[in-house]
């Protein structure tokens, strides 16, 4: 066995207990998070903390699905899913266009990621006075729609440098071996971007799926998102803190599997976009 | 026929303006390769035959048609790439169906046709990997495959050796000749190297700033260039222009470089320059036609020189000296240079020098052919 110096052993050892260290404080939140779902009201209220509860209360779960309250959860995914499916789509169009017809130069493609630095509270009231006058508030459309328009810069932007950095003779060779341009799009340019593809589509879920605020202005009964739920929770007398963390875990579990899943491709996806080539 | 006819073509990028008027015409089945040095046009000229450019004045035909708005898939060509263009998520068997498939090749007929691409090219033990886990050499031969399958009327290659290493490089050259001798296709090859144009062209178009210089055959072009920059273009190592004043005396012409060294240009092939006495000239000398003295004949101009340089490269060694105060190579046998110092009687073939107006660029007397 090859001698490590010991300097270098102490070293190792260090920086082995920092990562460990700030691991579980990243971690604890999770866990406690986890832990209050599964407790009695009176176990999250006891002093000294409950590390684990006696028992497990899946009631705390239970209550949820039996007073409707977890619909919340179906209609984020339902807004969060097609709002990111029509995004991706338009929007990898779109950074096509920019990316390779230079579709307004380079003054568009500016102005779309500006788009993105709007404060979104200075535009709620606006955006909520036309969907009353639409006739949107309180509808999936109206939510899917507002998504949609939210996540296209970013999704432009981002998909705009992945089809940058795909060798154009790529493109060109297809062109001469006989494919339309439509289908120099599919044949070539989206297997090329695949790993780009599914990072983006990740964080324009994860947007649209974490969104608050104009959940809340915008929604009522009908599709109100697990965001918004979680805040019926909090009464002036007294919150229901076993509701809200059951609640949170059961708005936390779709995105963690996601990413789960799809860790291999958004470790690429994000890498591909930082460095060139 | 004519395969491919271009009128008057130009091409400009912004202001730019990259192709200036090209009238080429190539008939079927010659093999003509593109040269010149990077920025003369000669790649966006193949792009826009390809159709990957459009062409913003002039016409281009293919086979009869006129091709101006055509997209590339109409025009029956194939092309290979500088970087090869492969599909990285796609097996060497698919990258090389891809074109067939476009083109809705019944789909019983392609592995066929595949296989008959692959082994012409040596690639058949490829097929089922991935173009990650090939070599350049590999790469290439695979891009050409991809081309090949198809029986496209013209194969256009953009700089396809670029990538390789030099003995590489030379493998893949003889490979794409004896493609073009197997299938007696139209080829249009774009090169910055002389030496590829040389070894494959049946012609070669010589361009030079968005402009052809000369067009004709290899040996056309390097033994009767029609001007400075083909004569120094082609070979290596290049040709040598010597400054130098026409002169007559009792005995003839002579090219004087400075005072006390004159060479005598032979009567027959130089008459015609002898009512120009006192015309400043270059004259153009390869190295190869430089040797040491040994003959007696009558054409020739023995120079005695210092060597300055000495670069063996096996049977021949190129030596570097000063002609009059230019810095001139001769390429010489092996065993008649030593070393750098030495002095040597050289003499040079007079027949072979060619004569420029430095002031035109034009060649005004052509060496002999050989």
């Amino acid at each position: 066995m090859n001698r490590v110096p010991l300097s270098s052993r102490i070293s190792l050892g260090l920086r082995f207990c920092a990562a460990v260290l700030i691991t579980l404080a990243f971690l604890f939140p999770v866990y406690w998070l986890a832990m209050n779902s599964f407790k009695t009201a009176d176990e999250i209220y006891a002093s000294p903390p409950v590390w684990w509860p006696a028992a497990l209360q899946w009631s705390n779960y239970l209550v949820l699905f039996k007073d409707g309250d977890a619909v919340s959860v179906f209609n984020s995914l339902v807004v969060a899913s097609v709002s990111t499916v029509l995004a991706m789509s338009i929007g990898t169009l779109c950074a096509y266009s920019l990316a390779r017809y230079k579709t307004g130069g380079d003054d568009l493609s500016n102005w779309i990621i500006s788009q993105r630095m709007v404060p979104p509270i200075a535009v709620v009231f606006p955006i909520f006075l036309l969907y009353v006058f639409l006739g949107w508030v309180d509808t999936y459309i109206g939510m899917i729609l507002l998504y949609t328009a939210f996540n296209l810069p970013y999704v432009i932007w981002m998909m705009r440098g992945y089809i940058q950095d795909i060798p154009r003779s790529l493109e060109e060779a297809a062109l001469v071996d006989g494919c339309t341009p439509w289908e120099v799009f599919y044949k070539v340019v989206l297997p090329m971007c695949k790993g780009g593809l599914f990072a983006t589509a990740i964080f324009a879920f994860i947007f649209a799926w974490n969104e608050f605020l104009f959940a809340l202005v915008l929604t009522r009964t009908e599709v109100t998102t697990y965001t918004v739920q979680v805040t019926h929770y909090f009464g002036g007398q007294s919150n229901f803190w076993t509701k809200i963390a059951a609640m949170s875990v059961l708005g936390t579990l779709p995105v963690f599997i996601a990413v789960v899943f799809m860790q291999r491709y958004l470790v690429r996806g994000i890498s591909l976009g930082a460095v060139k080539g | 026929m004519a395969d491919l006819l271009i009128q008057g073509l130009h091409k400009y990028y912004g202001n730019n303006h990259v192709v200036k008027g090209i009238d080429l015409s190539i008939p079927a089945g010659e093999f003509t390769v593109l040269v010149g040095q990077s920025g003369c046009g000669k790649s966006t000229l193949l792009r826009t035959i390809a159709g990957l450019e459009y062409a913003d004045q002039g016409s281009l035909s293919i086979a009869g048609q006129r091709v101006n708005d055509m997209p590339p898939r109409d025009r029956d060509i194939a092309m290979v790439f500088q970087n090869y263009a492969l599909y990285p998520y796609m097996t060497v068997f698919d990258n090389i169906a891809f074109g067939l498939r476009a083109r809705k090749t019944p789909a019983a007929d392609i592995p066929g046709k595949v296989q008959r691409a692959a082994d012409m090219l040596a690639i058949s033990h490829l097929l089922e990997r991935y173009p990650r886990q090939l070599s350049g050499g590999q790469l290439q031969r695979v891009a050409i495959g991809r081309a090949v399958v198809r029986d496209a009327r013209l194969y256009l290659f953009d700089e396809p050796l670029s990538n390789l290493d030099a003995q590489l490089r030379d493998e893949m050259r003889g490979e794409i000749k004896r493609l073009h001798q197997e299938l007696g296709k139209t080829m249009i090859y774009v090169t910055h190297d002389q030496i590829e144009a040389m070894t494959l062209a049946d012609r070669i178009v010589l361009m030079r700033e968005g402009q052809i210089e000369q067009q004709g055959a290899p040996l056309e072009l390097f033994e009767h260039p029609r001007t400075r920059y083909v004569a120094g273009f082609l070979g290596s190592p290049s040709m040598n222009f010597i400054p130098a004043v026409l002169h007559s005396d009792s005995q003839g012409l002579n090219a004087q470089i400075v005072p006390g060294l004159s060479l005598r240009l032979p009567p027959g092939r130089f008459g015609h320059l002898q009512s120009q006495t006192g015309m400043a000239v270059e004259l153009g000398i390869r190295p190869e036609h430089m040797r040491k003295q040994a003959s007696e004949h009558e054409d020739i101009a023995r120079i005695n020189v210092d060597i300055e340089l000495v670069q063996p490269t096996g049977s021949r060694t190129f030596v570097e000296f000063k002609l009059g105060a230019t810095a001139t190579v001769a390429e010489l046998l092996a065993r008649d240079v030593h070393r750098s110092g030495e002095r040597l009687a050289l003499e040079i073939d007079m027949n072979r020098v060619i004569v420029i107006d430095p002031a035109s660029g034009l060649v005004i007397a052509n060496g002999a052919t050989v």
